[in-house]
């Protein structure tokens, strides 16, 4: 092997190095979204989209969001979630009226099915929408839970 | 050292569902004790969910999820016998990672 044609595989190696570099990062890297700390510690929905990066939302009757419509105790309301939505990426909780709007915010691989069901604590009754990030945008579904014992107490 | 996760993972016809029950107090830095001192804030702000080291979905936290935090997800692409592992880091720094088979 001359010295051209072995700098020439070296190339070639080198850039085939490169290019496996950049497929495995593409299948092994962490899921690339999620949702900024900052996004916490904003007082609105229209906020916490802002956070995201996002700037207008829709209501999408592709969201099916189940909360109680009376919760008896605050502390711990369950919520699913589950979006029909093509492309979701996020789907995330926000209580309006409680100190901190955004509560929770899942991010999703392509092998994740965009469903989740957890258990929120709600300071008093409140609007709460279940926001649906996708390649399209940001879509909501609302819900207003009825609190005869408030969550954040306690 | 907090206690360990219960997690349990199911394969069906179209997806695996994993039910996490996590033990943390989930403190929002808003609750008084009995002295009436404020109870400094302390909870989950991460949860990371992997199948066989590949990252299912990742979650952002606020303290607004409810003390002894429960989740179900659900994912597609693995099979009875396949490792799901859970992993919560809290404000303070403090994490735990726990294990199931998919069953």
């Amino acid at each position: 092997m001359n010295t051209n044609s072995r700098r020439s595989f070296l190339q070639i190696l080198g850039t085939g190095a490169g290019w496996l570099a950049i497929a495995s990062a593409g299948v092994w890297s962490k899921i690339a979204h999620g949702v900024e700390r900052a996004a916490f510690d904003v007082d609105t929905l229209d906020e916490v989209v802002a956070k995201m990066g996002g700037k207008t939302y829709s209501e999408s009757a592709e969201i099916d969001f189940s909360a109680p419509e009376i919760a008896d105790n605050g502390a711990t309301v369950p919520v699913e979630v589950m979006s029909r939505l093509p492309g979701t990426k996020t789907i995330a909780i926000v209580v309006e009226k409680n100190p901190h709007p955004l509560s929770c915010a899942f991010n999703y691989s392509a092998d994740a099915v965009p469903f989740v069901n957890t258990r929120i604590k709600i300071g008093e009754t409140s609007n709460v929408t279940a926001l649906v990030q996708t390649d399209q945008g940001f879509f909501v579904a609302r819900r207003t839970v009825k609190v005869t014992l408030g969550g954040c107490g306690g | 050292m907090a206690d360990p996760m219960r997690i349990r993972a199911k394969a069906g016809a179209d997806f695996v569902e994993v039910k996490v029950l996590m033990s943390h107090p989930m403190e929002t830095g808003q609750r008084k004790d009995t002295e009436g001192n404020l109870v400094p804030a302390l909870f989950i702000t991460k949860v990371v969910a992997s199948c066989n080291g590949k990252e299912i979905l990742n979650a952002d936290w606020g303290p607004s999820v409810s003390k002894n935090p429960y989740i179900a997800f659900r994912f597609r692409g693995a099979a009875a016998g396949d490792k799901v592992s859970v992993t919560w880091t809290d404000s303070a720094g403090a994490t735990r990672t726990d294990e199931a088979a998919i069953g």
